[in-house]
């Protein structure tokens, strides 16, 4: 892997339900090891974007590249393989609810790992003690709270170790001490495993404590505004649309 | 109060027009029309201004903005200058307060449209549906081929699960339904063949009813509304919290994981469902053979066994796991083609037992015309 590479790349891409287009020309790329937030009122087309990249719904035009190699093009099989390098964390947790937590967090390692059970058992029961839920493995996910479904869900898309972590609206729906801790559990998890993080979020409190870049999307013009650190863009920003995101409405 | 006696509008001589409102502003008393307002205005010359009079006002609630926000927006579209100052400071705030942002210009396709448009639409819809049907086919197709050659991925515990739901928890129905079946088939016949002094062939009938047709249909249905709506209710339900698309993104075909254990486990009960039921509605039968008919319990098996061959219990176990199929397909494929929302669910879950029973229906009529040609 030659350095300097971005590890995502997104291509003129286009977003579109039928005819109907949710953003336009969106160019830009994702480093290794950094955490990227994509940000922008409800509506814009964040959700859409994760959508795209993770491989549940194909771009009306444009690229998504992978270490230079185009995931779309790709056939299946290959598809399949890079699917493996990320996990995603989904909104609500989405965690299978006719099954325990481990045995959620188990799942992708039966499917694509040859470990015995015992061996299963025990890295699923280390992943939830990373995201904090040491002794919570035989609940079902019901039994839990929707911060630590949410736990559960980043335990789960880390399972086979991935080169990048998605996470879908991760601080939606939590009380300000569980998504302060969710903050710091992907930096925490980014600095120490080196994970690339890529965010949908438009929680300010989490952009600005967390997020190395962010991309700002815009619904009028639909397409992307800015890319760049975010206290940079609050401060320096031309646009009066990112500055007043930025700074809760207030110019 | 009626409704003309809170609202009085005077002309003034300089051309204005004052309004004074009076009395109890609240939505308990009835938001009134602006109309009496707009005949007054349109009557003689308009107005050059609009002023506002509400020192009278004892109470009010949104149905005071309401009407004036209405009114405004009226006196604003015919051009005529208003002068708010003397609403009390909240109306005015609140009116403001709507009026911050401006009504957007985001074009909402019509709902309704001409018939042909929504002819066109509806033809549309359906020819996609269709072709998600299809494709959900070849995608079991190619789950089915994967387990002959064990290479599908899906847990023991989904299938032991399933076959406990819509095998051993159906039992308890099944058994009432079809020996009431088998009783009034019974209770029909009886009534016809006992004008001729052939009551002995209630049996015959019971039996041959019961073996080839009723049981698995009657089963088949059962399942339709037991367990294929619940396929519905869950697939659509995992939908809807993207458990599915949690799914996909680890690269586990749900048709493989989450279909397939529930369509085997319905494939394999069904025969032995169907199988319970026709005994039961020969039981059924028999119940009236000897309490109504004075037929010797010996005797009416004797005749049923004369009656009855492999070779019909064969046709409707063949029907039965044909049903079965059907019903987990179509439960299965509305549970997968469910909307993202809770009402969703629900016009899933209906779609799932409506489709499961046309086809079972459909597919007993071409059975029926096959085995006929056969012989």
């Amino acid at each position: 892997m030659q350095t300097g590479q971005p590890l995502v790349e997104i291509r003129g891409l286009t977003m579109a339900y039928d005819d109907f287009v949710i953003q336009r020309d969106l160019d830009f790329a994702i480093d290794r090891g950094e955490i990227f937030i994509v940000m922008g009122i409800s509506g814009c087309g964040k959700t859409t974007l994760l959508r795209h990249l993770v491989g549940l719904k194909s771009p009306a035009k444009g690229k998504v590249l992978y270490d230079a190699e185009s995931f779309w093009s790709a056939d299946p099989e290959r598809r399949q393989q890079m699917m493996r390098r990320f996990g995603v964390m989904y909104q609500n947790g989405a965690l299978w609810s006719s099954m325990t937590l481990a045995e959620n967090v188990s799942l992708p390692l039966e499917v694509y790992t040859d470990l015995s059970r015992s061996e299963i058992r025990e890295v699923a029961f280390f992943k939830l003690a990373l995201v904090g839920l040491a002794g919570f493995g035989d609940f079902h996910p019901s039994e839990v709270s929707g911060g630590m479904q949410k736990r559960v869900g980043v335990a789960r898309a880390m399972a086979l170790d991935p080169d990048i972590l998605y996470f879908d609206e991760p601080s939606a729906g939590l009380d300000p001490i569980s998504a302060r801790r969710l903050d710091d559990l992907i930096r925490e998890l980014r600095d120490s495993l080196g994970i690339t993080m890529v965010i949908v979020t438009h929680e300010l409190d989490s952009i600005f404590a967390i997020a190395d870049r962010t991309l700002f999307l815009d619904p009028d013009t639909r397409t992307m505004l800015a890319i760049g650190p975010p206290a940079e863009l609050r401060d320096n920003s031309p646009d009066p649309k990112i500055r007043q995101f930025l700074n809760r409405g207030r110019l | 109060m009626p409704a003309a006696d809170k609202i009085d509008l005077n002309r003034l001589p300089n051309g204005e027009l004052l309004i004074r409102l009076s009395g109890r502003w609240t939505l308990a008393e009835g938001v009134p029309a602006i109309e009496s307002v707009r005949t007054e205005c349109e009557g003689v010359a308009p107005p050059s201004c609009v002023t506002f009079d509400t020192q009278a006002i004892t109470d009010w609630d949104s149905a005071l903005p309401t009407f004036l926000g209405g009114l405004l927006d009226h006196f604003a579209r015919r051009g005529i200058d208003t002068d708010r100052s003397g609403l009390r400071e909240g109306v005015r705030r609140l009116l403001d307060l709507a009026a911050a942002v401006p009504e957007t210009g985001i074009e909402v396709e019509p709902a309704g449209g001409s018939w042909v448009t929504r002819f066109g639409l509806a033809a549309i819809r359906r020819g996609k549906s269709a072709a998600e049907s299809i494709g959900f086919l070849g995608e079991i197709a190619i789950a089915l081929l994967r387990l002959a050659a064990g290479r599908a991925q899906f847990r023991a515990s989904d299938f032991t699960l399933a076959v406990q739901q819509c095998g051993a928890e159906a039992v308890g129905i099944v058994t009432l339904v079809s020996f009431l079946v088998g009783l009034i088939l019974a209770f029909i016949g009886a009534i016809q063949l006992q004008q001729f002094g052939a009551q002995i062939f209630v049996a015959d009938l019971v039996g041959l009813g019961m073996a080839r047709e009723m049981g698995a249909m009657m089963t088949a249905i059962i399942m339709a509304g037991r367990t294929g709506a619940s396929f519905a209710a869950q697939l659509g339900t995992m939908t809807v919290n993207e458990e599915i698309d949690a799914l996909k993104t680890l690269g586990i075909s749900p048709t493989e994981f989450l279909v397939l254990p529930r369509l085997l486990a319905l494939m394999l009960m069904m025969p032995l469902l169907c199988l319970y039921a026709d005994v039961m509605g020969i039981v059924g039968g028999a119940v009236v053979g000897v309490g109504m008919l004075d037929l010797g319990l010996v005797s009416y098996f004797d005749e049923t066994r004369s009656a009855l061959s492999f070779a019909d219990f064969g046709a409707g176990l063949i029907k039965a796991v044909v049903y079965g199929s059907l019903v987990a397909v179509s439960g299965c494929l509305r549970g997968m083609q469910c909307g993202r929302s809770a009402s969703a669910v629900g016009a899933a879950t209906t779609s799932a037992v409506v489709t499961s029973i046309v086809l079972i229906v459909i597919a007993s009529g071409i059975i029926n015309v096959i085995d006929h040609i056969l012989g």
